[in-house]
């Protein structure tokens, strides 16, 4: 018999339209010293396992059948006053947020006196030797005097070891952790993810990890659990799922995760999961407005531009300032950078004071030189903090750099005073953002969004022409012209996220920022988020600022890629070279953080031959 | 194509439908207290719009006035006259008629004078939110300031001034709009104050990030992608705001410096009646008030029902 034993669980979420169904059918079973991976992508419901498991389903969820067992005894139909006896004494929880899994208005030493006193019947004076034990053994150096403080005198990785020694301070049988380092950077989640395996390995104690992060169950699982949609589809030892999957759905999952140490043409078509609604239609962009109007007037895209429908969209002033910028006709590298930063300084004001000298500055970006090519994707990153959105937002013109010069094509768009001379260039550069579920105004339809823009620009003459064009952009990004009609929250993330990329591409734009495009999104929608991204700058050569926090994504996307760390450039290299060869300590560090992944299966990859 | 032709052809019903099948229909049919007070909002509503045509007798044509039946007593009375239903006061005017006439002018003010602070306060808090800075601390202090003294105070004040200001009949001539002015400008404080903390909030999304970077103005920013967003609470405060108005109106032409008596509220009718209350008249004053209390009671209900199903936190 094993220590955790669930059978057959069915948890229904019943409404007035109505029963949802999250669970179903789901059977797992947790071994003392075992470590069990759940893993499935939002909405599977796996949080909605572990939370029927400890009696914490969300109103009005409900278990309606199944049995869960722990060491023998059958727990999920006793009264709710023993139910919670079992919380925290023989099962243990670890949550997501370390923020909010303490008290703030407790020290450290209370929290855990507390819960020891409560749960093992020791006096003060044993549970607070207990305490300070615990903390020492999961690696809080000084534990005496560390104990002693508040929540919010600790890092979050710190809080995040305070909460596990939390759970396991009443010597619990098993631990449900719900994605335990999802909040956390990447350096600080894999010590926490060794920790957590190192001591339930060294107590013996059941382990059950939630998460969504193929990493994660690679670095510590020794079985895992794939659900989606509320079922459970593959179950075994981690080894022989994520290196040889049976199941389709599995295999489809592990194909979409970046690679750290091979860059792929494209991601195979994830089908099993939620994909494009319709295949978009080809369009001949030569013809197509999409690729009209592309002589921005530096001989970039010269040729496509002729025809009907170039209109107000190219403007004579594009011409006269073409002369500074392009050398005409040539392509790729090598031609004058299309974007050009040069001693770029961004400063906030963290508090503000009528006196100057009793103001606070954080210097978000320091003196940053760097060049983008024409038709290159250029990748930044680094981590959180590290300046690397502030860099975007100064070159789209969110914020006004407090020193340095910004050249687009040639021209500085930091001399230019008035509004409306930045327009021109406002067209030919366009952003994504990293929240879908904030980057499109709830407020507005679809069509409405997508073809602000246009309308803004004056892009287009005509109802009738501007509607035709959001359909075929609609189009493009796999949604289907039928979406125009609709409001964003009829849509989810991964779609939202394609409603933006069809906003920002409604300008025509040459240069596009693409701000952690992907980061909110599941891995198999990021697959193809990032397939769709890659089609469409390929197709309309597109020149890309890419940022983000995931080497392996960055490896996957990028041309070039600069690693920034506390509002500096370190490096700047080619994509591989920077991989294979890194030359900056900090790129080093943060290359040897990044999960290997080097046990998932590389079935159906079509891996690109480095040039 | 044609999916999208046929959504586009079925729009009204459509949304008729979606309407009847939402949430916020679906917690109004749940709960009795709201019907209620809807029915009763808009029973009072039609029967002010359409006054002239409900009422049994127009209490301001003085060629239909008797003084022989002034002062009688609600018709279940003694001496109570089938005509009058709720009896009539000292000049002979029917006091059910008059009570709809007044709920006219009550409403009438009510309405106008929320409409009025609606647009000042939703104005002054979408450009302190999203200006910020010196501006922001400008418009906020001036909120403190007023916020310090009662509305009714602030609204005794400009009307004192008004009525010294202004000569006596054009006073009397614009004493409505001194009024919904004075009203209005005592309740701007908390639309600014809601408007300003949402358009805080919304002004860092992504989606207004993404208009200033297709190059759209501030002002185009502040209608067509903030308001909308920031409307949800405004309708809230709006509809308590109409209650407060009513009873703010009432206080003030209770207290004689209202609407001329000639075209009477609820307030300047129990204002009026108050002085027969113990001689034994007491119908004069206590229907117009009873009618005040209803009609006020509706409307904070309506208001209550809708603050809490439009917050997704008190479901």
């Amino acid at each position: 018999m094993a220590l955790l034993d669930v059978r057959n669980l069915r948890v229904e979420f019943p409404s007035r339209r109505g029963s949802l169904v999250a669970v179903d059918g789901v059977s797992l079973a947790v071994e003392p010293g075992d470590v069990l991976g759940v893993v499935g992508e939002s909405g599977a419901g796996k949080s909605t396992v572990g939370n029927a498991i400890i009696g914490l389903l969300e109103p009005p969820g409900e278990m309606t059948a199944g049995e869960v067992h722990l060491a023998g005894r059958r727990i999920d139909d006793l009264e709710p006053g023993e139910k919670r006896k079992l919380r925290g004494k023989r099962i243990g929880m670890i949550f997501q947020d370390p923020l909010t899994s303490l008290n703030p208005l407790q020290t450290i030493e209370q929290q855990l006196v507390e819960t020891i006193e409560l749960h093992l019947g020791t006096g003060e004076r044993e549970a607070r030797r207990r305490g300070v034990d615990l903390l020492r053994q999961v690696g809080i150096p000084e534990p005496e005097l560390r104990v002693k403080q508040y929540p919010h005198q600790f890092s979050g990785g710190m809080r995040q070891r305070v909460v596990i020694a939390l759970a396991l301070c009443a010597e619990p049988d098993v631990i449900i952790a719900d994605e335990p380092t999802t909040a956390l950077d990447v350096s600080i989640q894999a010590q926490i993810l060794d920790l957590m395996r190192a001591l339930c390995k060294e107590k013996d104690v059941g382990m059950m990890i939630i998460t969504h992060d193929m990493g994660v169950i690679a670095d510590i699982t020794d079985r895992v659990a794939v659900m989606y949609r509320g079922r459970l589809v593959e179950h075994g030892a981690t080894v022989k799922i994520l290196g040889d999957p049976d199941h389709a759905y599995t295999r489809s999952l592990i194909s979409a995760v970046p690679r750290p140490d091979v860059r792929l043409v494209r991601f195979p078509l994830v089908t099993y999961i939620e994909d494009a609604k319709e295949t978009p239609r080809h369009f001949d962009v030569r013809r197509h407005w999409l690729g009209q109007a592309r002589d921005f007037g530096d001989g970039a895209g010269a040729g496509a531009g002729a025809g009907a429908g170039a209109g107000p969209g190219a403007k004579k002033g594009d011409a006269a300032r073409a002369g500074e910028g392009g050398d005409g006709g040539g392509r790729g590298p090598g031609r004058g950078p299309l974007i050009s930063l040069r001693g770029l300084h961004m400063r906030f004001t963290t508090r503000p004071s009528f006196f100057k000298r009793n103001r606070v500055y954080l210097d978000a970006v320091k003196d940053l030189s760097l060049d983008i090519h024409e038709g290159e994707v250029f990748g930044l990153v680094g981590e959180s903090g590290s300046g690397k959105s502030t860099v975007a937002r100064m070159i789209c013109g969110l914020h006004t750099p407090a020193a340095g010069a910004i050249r687009f094509a040639g021209t500085e768009l930091t001399s230019l005073a008035r509004e409306a001379d930045l327009d021109p260039f406002r067209r030919q550069m366009q952003m994504i953002f990293q929240d879908p579920y904030s980057s499109l105004n709830p407020r507005m339809r679809v069509m409405d969004i997508v073809a602000e823009p246009i309308r803004f620009h004056r892009l287009a003459g005509g109802r009738e022409e501007v509607e035709g064009i959001v359909s075929d952009l609609l189009e493009q990004v796999g949604l289907g012209a039928g979406a125009a009609i609709r409001y964003p929250h009829e849509f989810s993330g991964g779609q939202r996220q394609r409603i933006s990329i069809a906003r920002a591409l409604a300008t025509r734009p040459r240069f596009l920022i693409c701000d952690e495009p992907t980061s909110a999104l599941d891995v198999s929608i990021q697959a193809q988020v990032l397939n769709l991204l890659k089609d469409l700058q390929e197709l309309l050569r597109l020149t890309m600022l890419f940022i983000s926090h995931d080497l392996p994504v960055i490896r996957q996307m990028c041309d070039r890629v600069g690693v920034m760390q506390g509002g500096r450039l370190c490096e700047v290299r080619e994509t591989e070279a920077l991989f294979e060869s890194p030359e900056h300590d900090y790129t080093r560090h943060l290359l040897a953080l990044m999960p290997r992944l080097e046990g998932l299966s590389r079935q159906g990859l079509e891996i690109e031959e480095p040039a | 194509m044609a999916a999208t032709q046929s959504a586009r052809a079925t729009g009204l019903g459509d949304r008729v439908r979606r309407g009847l099948d939402s949430d916020i229909w679906y917690s109004f049919t749940r709960s009795p207290v709201t019907v209620l007070s809807a029915v009763i909002t808009a029973a009072i509503l039609l029967a002010a719009v359409f006054a002239p045509w409900v009422a049994p007798h127009d209490p301001f044509d003085l060629a239909s006035i008797d003084l022989l039946d002034a002062s009688l007593p609600p018709v279940w009375m003694a001496d109570g006259d089938p005509r009058f239903l709720l009896g009539t006061d000292d000049q002979g005017r029917d006091v059910w008629s008059t009570i709809i006439f007044g709920a006219r002018i009550s409403l009438v003010v009510g309405f106008a004078s929320v409409i009025f602070s609606l647009v000042l306060g939703v104005g002054l808090g979408l450009v302190s939110g999203y200006a910020g800075g010196r501006l922001d601390a400008f418009i906020m202090r001036v909120a403190d300031v007023q916020l310090s003294f009662p509305a009714i105070l602030i609204a005794l004040l400009i009307d004192g001034v008004a009525r010294s200001a202004l000569p006596r009949d054009l006073h009397d001539e614009l004493a409505f709009y001194v009024l919904v002015f004075a009203i209005g400008v005592s309740g701007w404080v908390q639309y600014a104050r809601t408007v300003r903390g949402s358009t805080l909030v919304e002004k860092n999304k992504e989606y207004v990030q993404a208009a200033r970077v297709i190059g759209i103005r501030r002002g185009a920013i502040l209608v067509r992608h903030i308001l909308p967003n920031v409307t949800g609470p405004v309708l809230v405060i709006a509809t308590i705001h109409l209650a407060v108005a009513i009873i703010t109106e009432a206080t003030l032409s209770f207290l004689g410096v209202g609407v001329p008596p000639t075209t009477p509220s609820l307030g300047t009718l129990i204002r009026v009646g108050n002085d027969f209350l113990f001689s034994g008249e007491w119908w004069i004053t206590i229907f117009p008030g009873l009618a005040l209390v209803v009609l006020v009671l509706a409307v904070n209900l309506l208001g209550d029902w809708l603050r809490d199903v439009l917050n997704p936190k008190l479901r």
